[in-house]
């Protein structure tokens, strides 16, 4: 009867979850006039022609692959300095180290549309406006902290006895990192992609201002569709069932390794 | 790193001290010395739109912990009955995150939608006339909320569920071993040994939920009235739509201030760069 019980709660949020996404996708295979019909319609004739139009208006290729570059260049890029910063603060005591750790949190306070602003006169005097590698530049220093904080009590729960006795054995300090520290903190790596790919993925508004016709991503791509006359939920909402698919899969694959980190961890059992 | 992290923090603190209007050359900004900071202090929007924000911050922050570390611990790794279908649910409770912003928050103003949304469907197949969700300031709050419970929960979701697979399970096993009871290995073992990230979540959420913007920038934005204009969405309104760089910039001075001060107090509760000894 527990089991039910909780079996129901489960089932509940999980609609609860799904429903909106679903109501996304279905809207996706819907005209403009199928869309604005009252009541429940979930029978109707699915159309492509939402995709057919987005996917031939030219220009998608190119914003799939500029998304594709920033989002995987920022993930790569923001977990190995991240994890190497963590671990320098969990693990050496230095002279500033709080500093440093607050001051990362300090950015992260900072609202987007503020940094868009100074981000956006910066990066023009560099010269690097309408650049993948600055939207990329941007995202890692944006994604930098959380991942440092969260690596940084992932690592915290490594025991020390470990990298201890992996010295002792005869490994340099950086293979104690590369090959004691790393291995057992995955699970924090594989959260730490998920929300970095996430994020530079799906931003919008900074990636508006810093990008043009040639650099644009696909959620810049998709906010196109709202315009002064309306927004075209078709096309949008097929687009948006689009972009919501490589993160998918990324999260998948991230997912996988929170698990086995779990079943190869060396500190178990 | 620090300077690197600083210098646009600064520079936005600069613009606080100047009149300028995007487009035109910084040597054409007058310097109005500490104006704006006055106007924003003083201005009554701005103390409505914090109160706004700090209502949204709590309730959506309260509900996605507590909702995200009770999935976790239900859909957690475990050696003995395994939960049927476990995999299916892990997968589905964190789908809404990925979705992107821009989706979601059209998403929602359909459901949300007076005429054709799935919600009002629902209610009418109850006899319950139409309902404006959106054109109602108390309604269009809750609607935001929801939005917001149903996106970041996941990310609470995910996080817990990591840590928890990150511990040690030798101490769970020794603590039933020694007769405790579920309750008693979630409250006494489980959740003290996953502290840190538990308050490093916490930190992030807190800091996310004073600064969303894309969400409810397409869902509401801001209305009806200004029942929905949370601090964020009324710094961008003041930097973009009314062009007042230099007020933009004050009051973002006073978010960071509310959100260092709220940030200091989590890490009060515990702060995973002391060293436990």
């Amino acid at each position: 009867m527990k089991h039910r019980l909780h079996y129901a709660a489960l089932i509940f949020l999980a609609i609860f979850c799904v429903l909106p996404i679903v109501v996304m996708f279905v809207t996706s295979l819907k005209l403009q006039t199928q869309i604005f019909n009252t009541g429940i319609n979930f029978i109707f004739t699915p159309t492509l022609q939402n995709y057919r139009d987005v996917l031939n208006e030219g220009g998608f290729m190119r914003y799939l692959s500029n998304s594709l570059i920033v989002g995987l260049a920022s993930t790569l890029i923001t977990l190995a300095l991240g994890c190497m910063a963590a671990y320098g603060l969990a693990r050496f005591r230095f002279r500033g180290r709080n500093t440093v750790a607050y001051t990362t949190l300090l950015l992260r306070t900072v609202p987007l549309a503020v940094l868009a602003v100074p981000v956006f006169m910066i990066w023009n005097e560099a010269g690097i406006i309408n650049s993948l590698s600055g939207l990329v530049l941007l995202y890692v220093a944006v994604n930098l902290p959380f991942t440092i904080w969260l690596l940084y009590g992932f690592i915290a729960q490594v025991p020390i006895e470990l990298e201890e006795a992996a010295l002792m054995d005869g490994c340099s300090p950086i293979q104690v990192f590369y090959k004691v520290v790393l291995p057992l903190i995955k699970p924090g790596l594989a959260a730490a992609s998920i929300f970095t790919f996430r994020i530079a993925w799906n931003e919008f508004i900074l990636a508006l201002v810093l990008t043009d016709r040639a650099t644009r991503t696909l959620p810049v791509a998709a906010s196109l569709y709202i315009t002064d006359i309306g927004v075209d939920w078709g096309r949008i909402m097929a687009l948006g069932s689009l972009i919501a698919i490589p993160p998918l899969l990324f999260t998948f694959i991230a997912a996988q390794q929170i698990i086995t980190g779990l079943t190869a961890g060396s500190v178990k059992g | 790193m620090a300077v690197a992290c600083l210098y646009p923090v600064l520079s936005a603190l600069r613009l606080g001290f100047y009149d300028w209007s995007m487009g035109t050359p910084w040597s054409s900004a007058t310097y109005q010395g500490f104006d704006a900071f006055i106007r924003a202090f003083t201005d009554p929007a701005v103390w409505r739109s914090l109160y706004t924000t700090l209502v949204f911050a709590f309730v959506c922050v309260s509900a996605e912990m507590v909702l995200g570390i009770a999935l976790a611990l239900a859909l957690e790794e475990r050696k003995q009955k395994p939960l049927k279908g476990m995999m299916v649910f892990r997968t589905l409770f964190i789908l809404p995150m990925m979705i992107a912003p821009i989706a979601v928050g059209l998403t929602w103003r359909y459901l949300f939608d007076a005429q054709f949304g799935l919600l009002n469907a629902l209610v009418g197949l109850f006899g319950v006339e139409p309902i404006g969700w959106l054109a109602n300031e108390h309604l269009a709050f809750t609607a935001i909320i929801i939005a917001d419970i149903w996106q970041w929960t996941p990310f609470v979701f995910i996080m817990m569920i990591a840590a928890l697979a990150n511990m040690d399970t030798s101490v769970i096993e020794a603590a039933k071993i020694d007769g405790a009871t579920w309750w008693q290995s979630v409250w006494l073992v489980k959740l003290p040994m996953i502290q840190n990230v538990i308050v490093i979540t916490l930190l992030m959420r807190l800091i996310d939920a004073f600064r969303v913007l894309e969400v409810i920038y397409i869902l509401t934005f801001g209305g009806p009235g200004d029942s929905t204009e949370i601090l964020s969405l009324h710094i961008y309104k003041t930097a973009f739509i009314s062009q007042r760089l230099g007020s933009a910039a004050a009051i973002s001075v006073m978010l960071l201030m509310v959100v260092a001060l709220l940030s200091w107090w989590a890490l009060r509760l515990s702060n995973p760069l002391k060293d436990k000894e």
